[in-house]
């Protein structure tokens, strides 16, 4: 990686910018496959029975991890701006590690329970 | 307006936070034993509480994600900021009213 | 018999935008930095190479380029921290125009530190006794840490966003902007928080931190940038 980016404060950021980015893309095709409950049960299972596929369950997998790195690399950006927390001299690399071990610790956790 | 889009941006986020948390650990229970339409529906049909819930749920995501793409079209992209305004305009409008057609489609 | 020093490879940029990479060899000496390297192709391979260097000591932050991909003090880097693989590149600052080979017009630079606020707005005159203001005050501290920037424009170098944003005025001059709004004695407070507010300010800063961990004088604009960012919830810093 260039040596401008091969740091921790760096790759948070970017972290939550493209999983953003992964999420913003998801999102519609989540909203309009909800929409298919306005045939009830059966609506939704038309599309769920998919999920059943270990392809799809990888994809999800993605997506929740996904949402796992943008939520804590955002709650860094939320500690970084409300907070002086850490009290130290290079605050804006803190929380990178911890914050991207619970991200794939939440992924590690669904695998778990679909497969 | 920056200087609004920022603190809407941040604002949203903090309501944000709690509730993917919720939303997460919803996700890791429900997908236990796989997921199907009945066991979904029949947590949020009728339920005032989540349908508040995934209610201010559409609404803050309809502020947050537009303000960050309309950053990342601009810097990224090379398009003006007059043209990423609107895209990201469009892209609110539509996460509110498919997102709250999702939340009416549970209830 | 004598000794002939090692070799190091030195690719430095010649030309302008359209320009390229002209390799060099020059001996490796102990205590050798950047600046020393640029010099001695200057004076013994190429006369007609442009740069800037003033104190050659580390103090005034004219001689700052990008050497292996970085914008640091050449005069401050020693070659063997930053030549591993035997081989150094040194090219202009990034972000800023070029003039000719290693010297770039910091002309933007200046402007958009004015754009962001930075003039001082007098408000006593020499007639009046000096502003009594306690150095220990949590305002005049906050600003006494941002105080020390030279203009060296390495900040403005390492930010991604300035290179992928021409609005945004960058590190130094939204750090500029919080020493003011940190300065009771600045008679535009409101209106430079209002400024960097504005298209180009503060809101643009994504929290890489590429600016702190390069400025040579160890200020962290992304604190002062930090700061600008509570006072669009909090206003105007004030002393409790």
């Amino acid at each position: 990686m260039h040596p401008l980016r091969n740091h921790k404060s760096y790759i948070a950021s970017i972290g939550h910018r493209l999983s953003g980015i992964a999420l913003a893309v998801f999102l519609p095709f989540h909203f309009l496959l909800l929409g298919s409950a306005f045939n009830g049960a059966n609506g939704l299972d038309q599309f769920l029975i998919y999920t059943d596929l270990p392809q799809v369950k990888i994809a999800e997998w993605a997506l929740v991890l996904m949402l796992a790195i943008h939520l804590f690399f955002g709650i860094r950006v939320l500690l970084l701006e409300f907070t002086n927390w850490p009290d130290i001299p290079y605050r804006f690399a803190a929380w990178v590690v911890p914050g991207g071990i619970a991200a794939f610790l939440i992924g590690a956790v669904f695998l778990l329970q679909v497969f | 307006m920056e200087r609004y889009l920022f603190v809407a941006q941040r604002v949203s986020a903090m309501i944000l936070g709690p509730l993917v948390l919720i939303h997460l650990g919803l996700i890791l229970f429900a997908v236990r034993n796989g997921l199907s339409g009945a066991e979904i529906l029949a947590r949020t049909q009728g339920n005032i509480g989540w349908t508040l819930f995934y209610g201010i749920f559409v609404l803050s995501v309809t502020i947050h994600a537009p303000i960050g793409i309309r950053n990342i079209l601009y810097e990224w992209t090379g398009i003006s900021r007059p043209a990423s305004n609107i895209i990201a305009l469009l892209f609110a409008i539509f996460l509110l009213t498919a997102g709250l057609r999702s939340v009416t489609a549970i209830y | 018999m004598e000794q002939t020093p090692e070799q190091l490879e030195v690719r430095i940029w010649r030309g302008k935008d359209d320009g390229q990479l002209v390799s060099y060899r020059v001996p490796i000496r102990d205590n050798q930095t950047v600046l020393d390297i640029v010099t001695e192709v200057q004076r013994l391979h190429e006369p007609s190479l442009a740069y800037r260097f003033s104190c050659r000591v580390g103090v005034c932050g004219s001689c700052a380029m990008t050497v292996n991909g970085q914008p640091r003090w050449t005069c401050r880097t020693h070659v063997k921290k930053v030549a591993g693989e035997g081989l150094l590149t040194i090219e202009p600052l990034r972000n800023l125009p070029r003039i000719k080979d290693l010297v770039c017009d910091l002309a933007p630079f200046i402007d958009k530190w004015q754009q962001a606020g930075a003039p001082f707005d007098a408000t006593s005159s020499r007639k009046d006794p000096p502003a009594a203001i306690d150095p220990q005050s949590p305002l005049r501290r906050t600003a006494d840490a941002a105080l020390q920037c030279i203009n060296c424009a390495v900040c403005y170098s390492a930010c991604d966003v300035v290179n992928w944003n021409r609005d945004y005025v960058g590190p130094a001059a939204l750090n500029r902007a919080w020493t003011l709004i940190n300065d009771v004695r600045h008679g535009k407070r409101q209106q430079t928080l209002d400024k960097v507010f504005s298209e180009g300010g503060c809101s643009n800063c994504h929290s890489h931190g590429n600016c702190t961990r390069h400025c040579p004088v160890g200020l962290s604009p992304s604190e002062s940038i930090v700061g600008l960012k509570r006072a669009a919830f909090s206003g105007l810093p004030r002393d409790k």
